[in-house]
């Protein structure tokens, strides 16, 4: 490309955008006003088909926890046909439940004499549509009755949805575009464009995605990893040959219920694989422009070891978006291939589906869909992982009014992390007789990369030793993420090895495994995310009181929720059972009764989200209204005023200091903002320079 | 507010915005791609002895589009010089030459795709075989042998297909078959080689009646569709991925010869980072095919 380099320099230089144009324009435009009013755009481009990167954050952010908040209602829905088995889900019969419930509390208290009795399900009475029968129709929940097809819809729904439109586009997509270009002081990302494009390409995936469950047959069902070959043939319509076999399409001429194109496209599962590959497609994009973004777009004076940690996670989440997810899409292509085009990819031959052969050339394997599925799935969890370890290390730092301890090493540490995780897949899958050799292998790298991530969290934790914490609102939820995340780490090494998870593989405790990673970790880390970057977007803070009644019931009702199934698991307990474990009583009886006690506390922890949702809605015109650093923290996003305007800072930044520098030694405040220059007169009175300062306080390790 | 770095290089990076998106945008699509090769290898490994066809594609339509998408890299190349020449006629010769000749490679593939359309196979049972077997080995047509189906496969052009389809129903009558010729010479021949379609027969060839009944029910007969075999799965879910590139690339180039070209007046050398991205994609594309051509054409 560079053959000619003469014409280039020459022509390079006669171009009339200087390196540090950017930043000047910024400073004109920005100081007047704080809004986006003198750009004139109308509220279409400015609210909707917006390229500014902190609206486009916001956006995401709304997106993304509604689609939680969606994903999280679709799970209680599940529970209820766990807890009770079979009975109608009526007011009736749920007011039933918690009476007996609460009379059974009573009793034990000494307060009422005799226990309750155990109520007995009422049935909806015959001619009588149900609440539930009239929202999901006759085949879901006849009577108020879950169907096993409608209890599988939920689950592969929920995983979906949780995963690729709730936590990616609010860890990711919503802190990455609205905080990284700040953190690193810049006017916006490198492609604004093309970051809306990624905001228009999720919407589709997203539309796609919830109007599945409203075709015919209902949503996808095989669950959020889409096995094969069951995605292959479910949700069928049947007898279709789009460009089938013609042996097969002339076997069938002119079926009373051959479909057309449309009828085959519109099926459960083949809009699960559409939307997924809008939303692939989405985040590649995002992906391409956060790497180009931090790489080019940085401030003058902006080291790479000057970026704060989270500005590294969204780094490292972004190289493994851009390398991980298009094998899915690959894979993806191929489901599609085998549901519209009859192709077997991913189908052997003579499989024998509702007593019939199944029409097939035969020749794939499912081993192939697994293989480049988890080749996403595995880094996916650090996806899902990394953006939350960001947020919690500002958050952490900037409380404790300390530096990070060992930030090199988190860096390092975060570095081999996404190389690792990128060769662990198969961890997934030491059931499917891969072989020893292969799950060796996989068994040595999975433990392996326990060591960077145990790295990271301890030197989060030792960053606590030492410091005068104040516990502001994020600060709670920060302290709540350390543990429950260790907890949810640990529990994963027995899965790791190959024994131990010939027993537990795809028990209730691997549920409580990753959902100890996922809820209390990377949710947690959310919630102390917005709480902490409400300020910077609204120039308003949320209310701490209703965070407190936020939290502590979350962080209670999470525990209850997921730790029985731990007891659950290693009892044996399989984690797909329609019935909750009911039929085979005799292998789960000791564990059994924990089914209504976990579906209790996610009812209520659904309950205990409410103050949340109002304290985020109204705090965003009501709340106290604070200055641009409330917190006093040292990154560069807290320079730029609350909310930043378009083009986000007033004057061009320029960095001087490394990201936390907390009760510096000498320093007039204990924080010094990375874009403050260094005074003429030294503020260290004597001693070590700022850089061996982050032992402050931990005892020498020797 | 104007971004940094879309026009000048950043001085420690040495590149500018475009050019380091596209190269981050390449890397997702090396493991698009990848991993379809991969996927590839996989089912090739596993598939049944002697099912995996050989030399079933026309290696002079791929020759022909190979140079066809190596001369358009070419004038890619030039194009974009003639920009930072401020050679603004150069640029516009060029680019058009480059959508020619990727327009050219998607009609030669529509030529493929349409005999992919009109050629048929048949799986004939193992014990029914040995009534076709004296007349396909005395005029030289092409059989293989597939061990684990226990059927025999047949290709060719299905003569009284129109005959048979009426009011969309297929009559009973033997399927008449004018098979392909066995190649005339093919490394490692043997079962495992197939017929090219350059050894399709002639009109005055004899052909064949098969009987409805001795076709094997589970493979049936078919057009050469991804239904018909894991090969040609794969060589529609490549060549098709491939093509959605060409014509991608085709309508961006369309795009910057016709309104993008504006800029040009207004700021040559973003218009020739532009289309220097575009380079970089279209070369991207044509390694793509490279890879193809061996892997499909050649074996």
């Amino acid at each position: 490309m560079d053959d000619l380099p003469p014409s280039s320099e020459a022509t390079a230089s006669s171009a009339h955008a200087p390196a540090a144009h950017g930043h000047d324009h910024a400073h004109d435009h920005g100081h007047d006003d704080h809004g986006h009013e003198h750009h004139k755009l109308g509220f279409v481009r400015t609210y909707i088909f917006s390229t500014d990167h902190k609206t486009i954050g916001i956006q995401y952010i709304f997106g993304g926890l509604s689609f939680l908040m969606f994903g999280f209602m679709l799970m209680l829905l599940m529970r209820w046909q766990i807890a009770f088995p079979y009975e109608p889900l009526t007011y009736a019969n749920a007011s039933n439940h918690m009476g007996y419930q609460f009379h059974e509390v009573l009793y034990h208290l000494g307060v009422d004499n005799a226990p309750p009795e155990v109520p007995k399900p009422v049935a909806v009475p015959a001619g009588q549509t149900c609440f539930m029968e009239w929202l999901f129709g006759k085949d879901q929940m006849p009577g108020g009755v879950m169907q096993g097809n409608f209890y599988n819809t939920l689950g592969a729904m929920h995983g979906t949805i949780m995963v690729f439109f709730g936590i990616v586009p609010v860890a990711f997509a919503a802190f990455g575009n609205f905080v990284m270009p700040l953190q690193i002081g810049t006017v916006d990302m490198a492609f604004p464009r093309l970051n809306m494009g990624s905001v228009i390409l999720f919407f589709i995936s997203a539309v796609l995605m919830f109007s599945s469950l409203l075709v015919p047959g209902g949503a996808a069902k095989s669950g959020w990893t889409s096995y094969t070959p069951l995605a292959t043939i479910s949700d069928q319509p049947p007898h279709y040959h789009l460009l089938g076999l013609q042996s097969w399409v002339d076997a069938t001429p002119n079926f009373p219920e051959h479909p057309t194109w449309w009828a085959v496209l519109l099926a459960g599962q083949s809009m699960w694989i559409i939307a997924m590959a809008f939303n692939i497609t989405s985040s590649l994009l995002s992906s391409v422009n956060f790497i180009a973004t931090i790489v080019n777009l940085r401030a003058k004076g902006m080291g790479w070891m000057r970026m704060p940690f989270f500005v590294w996670t969204q780094f490292v989440t972004a190289f493994l978006l851009l390398l991980a997810f298009p094998p899915l899409e690959a894979a993806a292509f191929m489901q599609l291939f085998d549901r519209v085009f009859d192709s077997s990819f991913m189908s052997p031959g003579g499989l024998i589906v509702n007593g019939e052969p199944m029409i097939r050339s035969g020749g794939g394997t499912p081993l192939l869909w697994q293989h480049l599925f988890w080749f996403l799935g595995h880094p996916e969890v650090y996806v899902l992982v990394l953006p939350g370890l960001g947020i919690i290390a500002e958050i952490v730092a900037n409380n404790a009014r300390k530096p990070l301890w060992g930030y090199n090493q988190m860096v390092y540490g975060v570095l081999v992390l996404a190389f690792l995780s990128m060769i662990v897949w198969a961890h997934h899958m030491y059931l499917t007789g891969m072989g020893t050799a292969v799950s060796s292998f996989f068994q040595l790298t999975t433990i392996i990369i326990s060591v960077p991530t145990i790295l990271i969290l301890s030197s989060l934790i030792i960053s606590l030793w030492g410091g005068s914490i104040r516990f502001t609102s994020p600060m709670l939820w920060a302290c709540a993420f350390l543990p429950l995340f260790g907890i949810g780490g640990l529990t994963g090494i027995p899965l790791a090895f190959n024994a131990p998870d010939q027993f537990l593989h795809d028990s209730y405790y691997i549920i409580a495994h990753f959902h100890y990673v996922i809820a209390p970790g990377t949710i947690f880390a959310l919630f102390a995310g917005v709480h902490y970057w409400y300020p910077k977007a609204t120039g308003r803070m949320m209310s701490e009181f209703w965070n407190k009644v936020h939290f502590w019931p979350t962080m209670i009702l999470m525990n209850c929720t997921f730790f029985p199934m731990f007891l659950q698991g290693m009892a044996g307990m399989h984690r797909r059972m329609y019935d909750g474990g009911a039929t085979y009583q005799q292998l789960n009886a000791g564990v059994l009764h924990w089914n209504v006690f976990i579906s209790e506390a996610a009812w209520l922890m659904g309950l205990a989200q409410i103050p949340f949702i109002i304290n985020f809605c109204f705090s965003w015109k009501y709340g106290r209204k604070v200055s641009d650093n409330p917190w006093e923290a040292t990154t560069l996003e807290w320079s730029a005023p609350s909310p930043p305007p378009h083009g986000n800072f007033l004057k061009p930044v320029v960095v001087y200091r490394g990201p936390y520098e907390y009760s510096v030694p000498g320093a007039v405040n204990d924080y010094t903002p990375q874009d403050e220059p260094p005074s003429a007169k030294p503020t260290h009175i004597s001693g070590p320079a700022p850089a061996d300062e982050r032992s402050i306080g931990f005892p020498p390790l020797n | 507010m104007e971004i940094p770095y879309t026009i000048s290089a950043r001085p420690d990076t040495g590149l500018y915005n475009g050019k380091l998106g596209i190269w981050l945008f390449l890397a997702s699509e090396v493991m698009l791609f990848g991993a379809i090769f991969t996927s590839y290898l996989f089912v090739r490994l596993g598939a049944d002895d002697g099912s995996w066809p050989n030399h079933v594609q026309n290696v002079w339509l791929g020759l022909t589009n190979t140079i066809l998408l190596l001369t358009s890299s070419i004038t890619m190349v030039l194009a974009w010089v003639g920009l930072k020449e401020r050679k603004f006629n150069t640029y516009r010769w060029a680019l058009f030459a480059t959508i020619v000749l990727g327009v050219a490679f998607l009609a030669i593939k529509g030529v493929e795709y349409h005999a992919k359309w009109v050629h048929w196979g048949f799986f004939i049972k193992e014990d029914a075989f040995n009534k076709y077997q004296a007349d396909l080995d005395k005029d030289n047509y092409f059989y293989s042998y597939i061990p684990q189906q226990h059927c025999y496969e047949v290709r060719g052009h299905f003569l009284n297909r129109d005959e048979l389809i009426a009011d969309n129903k297929l009559k009973a009558g033997p399927y008449e078959v004018l098979p392909d010729k066995a190649p005339g010479f093919v490394i490692n021949a043997g079962n495992h080689s197939g017929p090219s379609f350059n050894t399709i027969s002639s009109e005055e060839d004899p052909k064949i009646s098969i009987d409805p009944k001795d076709i094997d029910p589970l493979r049936g007969y078919g057009r050469l569709l991804p239904a018909y075999g894991t090969y040609y799965a794969v060589y529609f879910l490549v060549t098709g991925l491939h093509a959605m590139h060409i014509i991608g690339g085709v309508v961006v180039m369309l795009y910057f010869l016709t309104i993008g070209s504006r800029m040009y007046k207004r700021n040559p050398e973003q218009l020739s980072n532009r289309i220097e991205v575009t380079g970089i994609f279209w070369h991207f594309v044509d390694l793509v095919w490279i890879t193809v051509f061996p892997i499909l054409y050649l074996t």
